[in-house]
């Protein structure tokens, strides 16, 4: 306990220390995402993950935007574990032929109002994989898709770029 | 024990077997050829004597050259370093040969996995239930990886049988594919007396994409951008693995410092996904400081790899031929500056979570896989060497870490435990072995080779961070790829988290999970 303590005191709040170019960004990104969500969502934006066939790149970027440096979180952004409880559902990989079935009943679990945002270049149109003999097609043909965030994988930043950039819209 | 020993011994064991061709393309490649009558005994005497377990079991259509299947299983024989691998010719009218399952555990995957792509019979085989193509979905009578399929055709779709448990009492709990993490999707299904859990049946392949038939056709430049994407974070071991292969079929030499530089990176993508997974391991027994600290320590690893390299996940680093990537000095100086920090940092970590009593008895004697177990189930890897199986490619192959004096990580436990002393003892030690690289590099070097294209065939092999990568490749005269079969680990180690769970309880199935870390994608292909 003491040693968390101590290391606690010593590092401080690291989402304002690491890098000061980058943590400037990251602050003046998030304030304006949180006043968006306040205005559009009513301070919260729930968001469900599907992977639907990805490396696994993506995912390991959307769970470092949780990390303590980007930490969406305070900006008003949940990852949460239920489609009962999501306002976007967030989706990645091509949809490989194994996944498509789930992924339709995860959207369909979701309540109404309820968005898509596809995540990483083989959520777009299948990326490398598009040519594939079980690549279902892109996540665009099944479910009616909001927001494309670019990238193999999108990293952290780019994906807070992205949301706030769509949110102003 | 060299090569003539391995031929010598095995004609000694096996007085009936013709041995059709013993060939050594590469030094450390050792090919056998024999008929499909004796493929069975051949590989049983290999498995015994070498000991291996099967590293990698694959098909191969040569209808259109020589007429006729092929499979070939692959052995590695530690003391001589070299892989042994058998093959044989299978005739295409009802193709089939003499399932090795029931005898050696470690082939039953791979048989299924030839079964559903080829539609090569494993003859015996007791499970022949499909992998990667869901029967729900794919018609019957399909075979991606035969030459002429091109289109599925329409056919019967059925069902998968689950085993069941059957008894007072017993419950079921399926969970998945879409799980309630950040995480790829899998079927996990739990039966369950009260709360231990009695058995756990995995059902994987819904990442599958069809990733081996995507490289066939490719040229090198284009297949290793493909490698990167098999598993998203082993993207540099993939690449790398791939590079070897096909060098080797060049009879590319790198230069030095490109072997440097990729012993560097490897060792920098063990080190975040290590730290990564430590952090995961306190974050599944709601320990969410550790978590947050080793969350800090990945997302530095990944921000100096995008300073070094560009990319926070190495890739458009490798190249058949040597690495698109140069370490000036500045740059070296700045990763041993921040390793420095990190070393620091992880034994923060690593004192947080050792001198938390709570958190050592979550994780002690929890997901016990034994080592008996693991050998007949041919585990590999991180998650074999915490049970006692001493197995690094790094050593038995060892490169530029012989330079290093490379030293692995062992543990006798089996547990969660040992899970997590592996990985904190590999993280160290990674971080030595890349001072000792960069002590290495010079300015103004090379770093890579245009090679030439030849035809052939060959195995790449890395020890990726959680464990042995395989590439076998064969590229045609006009340098295209005719075949990738490719090998993650995960594969190998799947089936071993569905022993270290049984007796454990379903809230402490995350915590063994996550000690395994295996990849979803990796596993389906």
């Amino acid at each position: 306990m003491l040693n968390i303590l101590k290391s606690r005191l010593i590092k401080g709040v690291v989402t304002r220390t690491i890098e000061p170019a980058q943590a400037q960004e990251i602050a003046a990104l998030g304030a304006e995402l949180e006043s968006l969500i306040h205005k559009r969502f009513r301070r919260s934006l729930a968001i469900r993950e599907v992977d639907t066939g990805s490396c696994g790149a993506c995912e390991s970027e959307i769970i470092a935007a949780n990390n303590p440096i980007y930490d969406l979180q305070r900006f008003g952004i949940q990852f949460v574990a239920s489609p009962r409880h999501a306002d976007a559902l967030l989706v990645t990989g091509p949809v490989s032929r194994n996944m498509l079935t789930a992924l339709k009943s995860t959207y369909d679990a979701m309540p109404a109002p309820k968005f898509v945002i596809t995540c990483g270049d083989c959520a777009l149109d299948g990326g490398v994989f598009k040519d594939s003999y079980y690549v279902a097609g892109a996540v665009k043909a099944i479910l009616p898709v909001t927001l494309h965030i670019p990238g193999c994988p999108p990293s952290p930043l780019s994906i807070l770029r992205a949301l706030v950039a769509f949110l102003k819209r | 024990m060299d090569r003539t020993d391995v031929i010598s011994t095995l004609k000694n064991k096996l007085p009936g077997v013709e041995l059709l061709s013993v060939a050594q393309p590469y030094p450390d490649e050792l090919r056998i050829k024999v008929e499909a009558r004796h493929f069975k005994q051949t590989c049983l005497a290999l498995h015994t004597f070498l000991p291996s377990p099967i590293m990698m079991q694959f098909g191969s259509d040569e209808r259109a050259a020589a007429g006729c299947f092929t499979v070939t299983a692959v052995f590695v024989h530690i003391r001589s370093a070299q892989w042994v691998s058998v093959t044989v010719d299978i005739p295409p009218g009802a193709p089939g040969f003499d399932s090795l399952s029931t005898t050696i555990h470690s082939a039953s995957l791979f048989e299924r996995e030839i079964r559903e792509m080829f539609g090569i019979e494993p003859r015996g085989n007791p499970d022949l239930r499909r992998l990667h193509l869901h029967d729900e979905v794919w018609p019957q009578g399909n075979f991606p990886l035969r030459k002429d399929f091109r289109q599925p055709q329409p056919g019967a779709l059925s069902g998968y049988i689950f085993t069941r448990v059957e008894g007072d009492g017993i419950f079921e709990v399926p969970v998945g594919p879409v799980h309630a993490g950040i995480i790829g999707p899998g079927h996990f299904r739990f039966s369950v007396a009260g709360e231990p859990i009695i058995n756990l049946e995995l059902r994987l392949g819904f990442t599958h994409r069809g990733v081996e038939k995507l490289f066939e056709g490719k040229t090198c430049a284009d297949a290793v951008r493909l490698s990167e994407c098999v598993s998203g974070d082993s993207c540099f071991a993939h690449s790398l693995a791939f590079a070897q292969a096909a060098e080797k079929i060049c009879g590319a030499t790198i230069p030095a410092q490109a072997a440097y530089l990729r012993a560097i990176f490897l060792e920098l993508e063990r080190m975040y996904n290590h730290a990564g997974d430590i952090g995961g391991m306190a974050l599944d027994v709601g320990f969410s400081f550790p978590a947050a600290h080793a969350s800090l320590i990945k997302e530095a690893i990944l921000q100096l790899n995008e300073q070094l390299t560009g990319s926070r996940y190495l890739k458009k680093v490798n190249a058949a031929g040597g690495v698109a990537a140069d370490m000036a000095a500045a740059k070296r100086a700045l990763l041993l500056a921040t390793l420095k920090r990190l070393k620091t940092d992880f034994q923060e970590l690593v004192k947080s979570l050792y001198a938390s009593a709570s958190f050592m008895d979550r994780v002690d004697t929890t997901g016990v896989l034994r080592r008996k177990t693991a050998r007949d189930l041919g585990v590999v890897g991180l998650v074999g060497r915490a049970a006692g199986i001493p197995t690094d490619l790094r050593r038995v192959f060892p490169g530029v870490h012989r330079e290093a004096q490379f030293k692995m990580a062992l543990q006798e436990s089996g547990d969660v435990l040992a899970r997590l002393r592996v990985r904190v003892f590999e993280f160290e030690e990674s971080c030595r072995l890349i001072e000792t690289f960069v002590g290495k590099l010079a300015d103004g070097q090379t770093t890579g080779v245009e090679p030439q294209l030849k035809a052939g065939s060959g195995l790449g092999y890395v020890e990726g961070w959680r464990g042995p990568v395989l590439y076998w490749l064969k590229i045609d005269s006009a340098g295209l790829i005719e075949r990738c079969k490719i090998v993650d680990p995960s594969f190998h180690n799947w089936p071993g988290l569905a022993y270290a769970v049984l007796g454990n309880i379903i809230p402490d199935f995350p915590l063994c999970n996550k000690s395994f870390d295996l990849s979803y994608s990796g596993n389906d292909l």
